[in-house]
């Protein structure tokens, strides 16, 4: 089996982390509710991942790293509790639903919106960004990379933007958290969203948010918080602030390891090794007959993705046969992804995406373009 | 019974801050440990961060240097 749907989510992981996971089911209590062994030991592993996603992500304090479910949480988080009716809010086409769906509910609550449209490779044109700009305008919600075509957005610029004006920056780094280098203060992103199990190879249920100084975030949730229980309201402090619950402490568990084995060999080294399988297909289907790949595959910065369709077949015809033949893992269809199918094109029949880990190997990619002209040679 | 001795104990706003504590204090080297916030003390995550009253007069500076947040620091007498 080859496995090139890892921007689904990932397959391919570091043996620690399963490791570390089936030591949590053995030892680790619940996470401050205590001060016995088991209980402070899921805290301590708890602080332990929050540490390391700081270093990840650039957040100088890690109680300003919030978990989450995964980024579907984080996003409705941020998005639910900074937005209010009245405010402009600048989004893309490029988003997710995860990112679109929220606003859409915040829209018809009284919020505008507005969706910078892309171009016909999924390119985003910042420069209408200032065209954009309203006086009730609050923030902007932005993706850091495609999940349908990899195509990055140059936060830098987008920062610039939101700095000037005095708004705020909501990240998406669903598709770039591990995968492309991220420094969240130096950037100026005000929240930023990730989830743990696809670049950070962690596992399904973990994610989260990181929140920049001085940023106060009414909580998605309320509940249990393991203090201050005679409190009518939930503690207002981060990060249990944004935590309501038991958490994940054995998906945390499984994350930490995997943020060890992210941190130790360096995202830019994972980058590196993603981006030349990438760009090794790319290289290989381009010059299929009847091929037609999706996005900016020339941009010098892209996540591991690329998307294409074969002459006229459906993409989940498509897909089906790479499974069929060649035991071949990758994803068909919409990807959530509604505004940029439109854009591409694609919305009838949806497009193929191939999405790569660090431990993919060139022999897979070879043998991926070959599944891919020989369907095309069918056609 | 063991002695009953007085010692500074520190509450937090959460555990988070407890965890920051008993972390960066074992990494300086700085003496105390974690226990269960003493019944005297209803306010705070659970969690204190218990030292002699020596040690946290010696400490205390380096605690604000890192950026260590804690609510309170009472005076009692525990075992």
């Amino acid at each position: 089996m080859i496995y090139l749907d890892s921007a689904a989510t990932a397959l391919h992981r570091p043996p620690a982390v399963e490791e570390a996971m089936a030591r949590a089911l053995r030892t680790l209590g619940n996470a401050g509710r205590g001060a016995h062994g088991p209980a402070l030991a899921a805290s301590r592993l708890i602080y332990g991942v929050r540490e390391k996603i700081a270093a990840l992500l650039g957040v100088s304090d890690p109680a300003r790293v919030a978990f989450t479910a995964n980024a579907t949480q984080a996003l409705n988080t941020a998005i639910g509790g900074l937005i209010r009716p009245g405010d402009h809010v600048i989004t893309t086409a490029c988003e997710h639903n995860s990112v679109l769906r929220p606003l859409y509910r915040k829209e018809d609550q009284g919020t505008e919106l507005t969706i910078l449209p892309a171009d016909s490779l999924g390119r985003m044109d910042l420069d209408a960004l200032e065209d954009s700009l309203r006086p009730n305008t609050r923030a902007v919600v932005a993706g850091h990379a495609s999940n349908v075509t990899g195509n990055a957005v140059d936060l830098q610029k987008v920062s610039d933007f939101t700095q000037a004006h005095g708004l705020l920056l909501i990240v998406d780094a669903a598709q770039t958290a591990g995968e492309l280098p991220i420094d969240m203060e130096a950037l100026g992103v005000d929240v930023l969203c990730f989830t743990g199990h696809k670049g950070l190879m962690g596992p399904q249920g973990t994610g989260g948010l990181c929140v920049r100084e001085g940023l106060d975030i009414p909580p998605l949730l309320t509940g249990g918080s393991g203090f201050r229980s005679f409190d009518r309201a939930h503690p207002a402090e981060l990060p249990e602030a944004l935590e309501a619950g038991t958490l994940n402490a054995h998906g945390l568990a499984g994350l930490g390891a995997a943020l060890d084995y992210v941190l130790e060999r360096g995202v830019e080294d994972i980058h590196r090794a993603e981006d030349a399988l990438a760009r090794r297909f790319i290289a290989g289907v381009r010059s299929i007959p009847g091929v037609t790949l999706y996005g900016d595959t020339d941009a010098p910065v892209r996540a591991p993705i690329v998307t294409l369709n074969i002459g006229d077949l459906d993409a989940g015809k498509v897909s089906q046969s790479l499974w069929d033949e060649a035991e071949i893992c990758v994803r068909a269809g919409a990807h959530c992804a509604p505004l940029m199918h439109k854009a591409l094109g694609t919305e009838e029949r949806g497009a193929v995406r191939f999405s790569f880990s660090c431990f993919n190997t060139r022999e897979e990619i070879d043998r991926a373009v070959r599944a891919v002209a020989d369907i095309a040679g069918e056609d | 019974m063991r002695e009953k001795k007085p010692y500074i104990v520190l509450t937090f706003h959460t555990t988070t801050e407890a965890m920051a504590m008993e972390r960066r204090c074992g990494e300086r080297g700085i003496p105390g440990r974690l226990i269960p916030a003493p019944r005297e003390i209803t306010a705070g995550c659970g969690l204190a961060w218990r030292m002699t009253p020596e040690d946290f007069a010696i400490w205390r500076p380096g605690l604000e240097r890192l950026g260590l947040r804690f609510q309170r620091a009472v005076e009692l007498t525990l075992c």
